[in-house]
């Protein structure tokens, strides 16, 4: 039997200085088959699919491709034995062509040193057509999207004759469109017989394209199977490790007095005449595909661009920002899309992040009171229950979901009264997206609001007490009580 | 890219106890591995030459370093904020120039006139530096070699590219003279690290001078007034280079028009020397402290010794390179 597998990982053994960060991973992965690899944050997946990659060593255990026993010591021997990986954190060469990017190190040659261009382009269009990828292989990497960079690596993996195929969430940057172009591609490398390690916190999405699972806790290995034979209820617990009694939850009450009104809101080229309101003690959902207009929306409601058209109130007192300074004194905060991109100083400590927003607060005459900032920081730490060895941690050392919590943190510093909220579970874990829920649900109490965009179905639904519907820069519906369902979504947002 | 891999997987996976101690144990060796770098360095010399350790010489090494000192303090906090200031250099050249002008001969103007005339050129230089960065987004790197350039050339222009000697006895106290035994332009040294030390520290703009630098988008969106930060900066350098151009005429009791051709690249060298990085958001000002200390040392270590300056630029050349490797394996192990 295990000679049939591809690839068999068993005991795996990983400590850094003693801590143990893997204690027996384990994986069996069939040829053409797509293999979700699930578990929070700190559970080892990162631990295990970085053994694999020979990126780290392991120090205890075996993997065997295709029933021979393997020992990599770099990213190049693993490569050699046709395991390839495609992340997010990969970076290609914006300035370079897609086919330059696909033959990166192993370009075609003429005369033994110059690159024969014409049979380079040829041959990344034969691999790019094989997957179906409507991509010209003459473009700049730089001018595709995310999606078409992904589908790029794919068609680089393939053409180094990966078998082995390691996928780290890469559809949580992606709209959902691009997400079915990448699932057919990912369903061609299937049929071609290739293995697909598939790492992902969206569950829908497992469910929708995983053939097998396993899943790890704490670092080590939990269960494995089909996941026919399992349900999403089945797959959180066992993540999670306790019984879930409700993935959302959500106990605010929408009052009457209304808190934010927008009309007519217009930014040519991203979104038009956009009005919307929100009430004390409402969760607002925005749905739209990537692309739809909501992000800019949410940047113009908070003065980073100025609208073209359209007016704004708050508290019924006309609100005209000319900058996210104006729009946080009118109570304003806003979590992005991008936590790392202009959420947070990576390099900087828990402690600065956390008061960046709100030096002010901790400040008198100009002076940074360390004290009180401290203080103020532990206190979120402990209400956020933000994993970390002190608050003098650099924020780069920490998971996705902590990162956010932070985030989140620093915009509560502000005390805001309206809170908008940009994909905030993307990246992060199945119980830090509960934590997120339950703050969500908490803190529109109280007279507050919060405005939350999300491409997840289910956690639109499950959190929303009214929607607003986004298609290409419009607003296309808004839904509510039993309007609000998944096919009312799906059908006003495409 | 395997060092991404890697640095992700270590902050997913063990996110709290190592990396508390490695944190600590990297900030011991930003606060100190440079002051262990400066004292060992100092304890080859001394062995090397007994004079280097006798007062004098380290009064003179402290004297020479001051005007690179005030320099590169302005340096660093332009390249916090991700920047550069490549005119330092021409900006003290031109201050001290007009500074001279008021202070020269029988018709010299009261001792506070040159100084606010070398304070205020310098300070106007920089704002431009400063305003076209800000407000129009010229790179740093090009805006700077631009008034590298024009700030020079105003410099001969101002009068017709001949030196302004014999300079008024009060305006060279702040060159020549000495305070309770520590020479004034140490004494200005000290004064302005400290003053820049605490400004870093604990103000709120101190804050806003990382938050740019380790991310302009997440300051913009936290409500930090990225631009008026990036402006003043450069504002900041070029009130320095203000200090700094007062500082030499006066110790040289002349301002030549050619004076400070390249001291950007020694400013440069002790931020970098010092640890701050050049992709900003990350850096100290004792660092460069040390940095200057260091550069200054070796100089003048190496002139005890009979090196020849050509040596000398080769062994400054490989501390900073040395100081940049050392940097970035801290970081990646970190």
């Amino acid at each position: 039997m295990s000679n049939n597998l591809l690839l068999e990982a068993s005991n795996i053994t990983k400590s850094f200085s003693g801590v143990p960060a893997l204690e027996n991973g384990v994986l069996r992965l069939r040829p053409g088959s797509i293999h979700a690899l699930c578990g929070g944050n700190g559970a080892g997946k990162s631990t295990l699919l970085n053994i694999l990659m020979g990126v780290l060593p392991r120090d205890g255990g075996s993997i065997k491709i295709e029933g021979r026993d393997v020992h990599f010591s770099s990213p190049k021997d693993a490569l050699g034995f046709g395991i390839s990986m495609i992340s997010q954190e990969l970076e290609p060469v914006p300035e370079l062509t897609v086919a330059e990017n696909i033959f990166l190190g192993r370009e075609p040659k003429k005369a033994g040193f110059i690159v024969d261009y014409r049979r380079m382009f040829d041959q990344a269009r034969d691999v790019l057509g094989e997957l179906n990828i409507q991509i010209e292989p003459t473009v700049k990497l730089g001018s595709l999207s995310i999606a078409e960079i992904q589908m790029v690596e794919i068609a680089k993996a393939i053409s180094q004759n990966a078998r082995i195929i390691i996928m780290d969430e890469p559809t949580s940057a992606i709209g959902e469109r691009e997400t079915e172009l990448l699932f057919e591609a990912v369903h061609k490398l299937k049929d071609r017989g290739a293995g697909i390690i598939y790492v992902s916190h969206r569950m829908n999405e497992l469910f929708r394209i995983a053939d097998d699972y396993t899943i790890m806790r704490d670092g080590t290995f939990v269960g494995t199977g089909s996941m026919g034979d399992i349900d999403r209820k089945y797959l959180i617990d066992t993540i999670l490790g306790k019984e879930l009694q409700e993935e959302f939850s959500k106990f605010n009450v929408p009052g009457e007095r209304e808190i934010l009104r927008v009309e007519h809101y217009t930014r040519h080229g991203e979104f038009k005449d956009i009005s919307l309101s929100l009430k004390e003690g409402e969760i607002l959902g925005i749905f739209g595909l990537m692309g739809s207009g909501r992000s800019e929306f949410l940047n113009t409601l908070f003065g980073i661009n100025a609208p073209h058209d359209g007016e704004a109130w708050i508290d019924g007192a006309k609100f005209t920002p000319r900058g996210p300074r104006d729009a946080m004194d009118a109570g304003m905060a806003y979590v992005t899309e991008d936590r790392k991109g202009n959420g947070l100083l990576v390099g900087s400590s828990i402690r600065n992040n956390i008061s960046m927003a709100s030096v002010k607060k901790v400040s008198k005459l100009g002076l940074v009171s360390s004290r009180k900032e401290a203080k103020v920081a532990r206190l979120q730490v402990e209400n956020h229950q933000i994993k970390s060895s002190s608050i003098e941690m650099e924020v780069r050392h920490m998971s996705g979901g902590n990162q956010q919590k932070v985030v989140l943190a620093k915009w509560l510093q502000t005390d805001p009264n309206i809170l908008m909220l940009d994909e905030p579970t993307r990246g992060i874990d199945v119980g830090a997206k509960r934590e997120m829920y339950r703050f969500m649900s908490e803190f529109s109490r109280n007279g507050k609001g919060v405005i939350m965009t999300s491409s997840e179905i289910p956690e639109i639904l499950g959190m929303s007490d009214r929607v607003i519907v986004f298609r290409k820069g419009r607003l296309a519906g808004e839904l509510s009580g039993s309007d609000l369902n998944q096919d009312n979504l799906a059908r006003l947002s495409s | 890219m395997s060092q991404q891999v890697l640095a992700k997987d270590k902050g997913v996976e063990e996110p709290a106890k190592n990396s508390g101690i490695s944190k600590r144990l990297s900030d011991f060796m930003v606060s100190y591995g440079i002051i262990i770098a400066f004292l060992f360095i100092c304890a080859v010399l001394s062995v090397i030459s007994p004079y280097f350790l006798s007062t004098n010489n380290l009064l003179n090494v402290l004297r020479q370093v001051s005007i690179n000192g005030v320099l590169a303090i302005g340096m660093t906090f332009v390249i916090l904020t991700r920047g550069i200031d490549l005119s330092v250099g021409s900006l003290m050249a031109c201050s001290s120039i007009v500074a001279a002008s008021f202070a020269a001969g029988s018709e010299a103007s009261f001792i506070l006139v040159p100084i606010m005339m070398g304070l205020v050129t310098g300070l106007t230089l920089g704002a431009v530096n400063g305003l076209l960065i800000a407000r129009f987004a010229i790179p740093p790197f090009v805006m700077t070699l631009g008034m590298l350039s024009m700030a020079r050339g105003l410099t001969y222009i101002y009068n017709d590219g001949m030196p302004i000697s014999n300079l008024d006895a009060t305006f060279r106290f702040i060159g020549q003279g000495v305070v309770l035994g520590m020479p004034v332009p140490v004494l200005l040294f000290l004064g302005v690290f400290l003053i820049s030390w605490f400004t870093l520290r604990y103000t709120t703009f101190g804050r806003y001078v990382y938050a740019v630098g380790g991310n302009p988008q997440a300051a913009m969106v936290s409500g930090i007034n990225v631009r008026r930060v990036t402006f003043t900066v450069y504002a900041i350098s070029g009130l320095l280079c203000g200090l700094a151009g007062l500082m030499i005429a006066a110790r040289t009791g002349a301002a030549l028009p050619q004076a400070g051709v390249a001291y950007e690249l020694d400013a440069i060298a002790a931020v970098v020397i010092g640890g701050t990085s050049l992709a900003g958001g990350r850096g100290r000002i004792v660092g460069t402290l040390f940095g200057v200390l260091i550069i200054g040392v070796l100089n003048n270590g190496l002139d005890l010794l009979g090196v020849s300056s050509f040596y000398q630029q080769v062994v400054k050349g490989g501390i900073i390179v040395l100081a940049v490797m050392l940097d970035r394996s801290r970081l990646s192990s970190s």
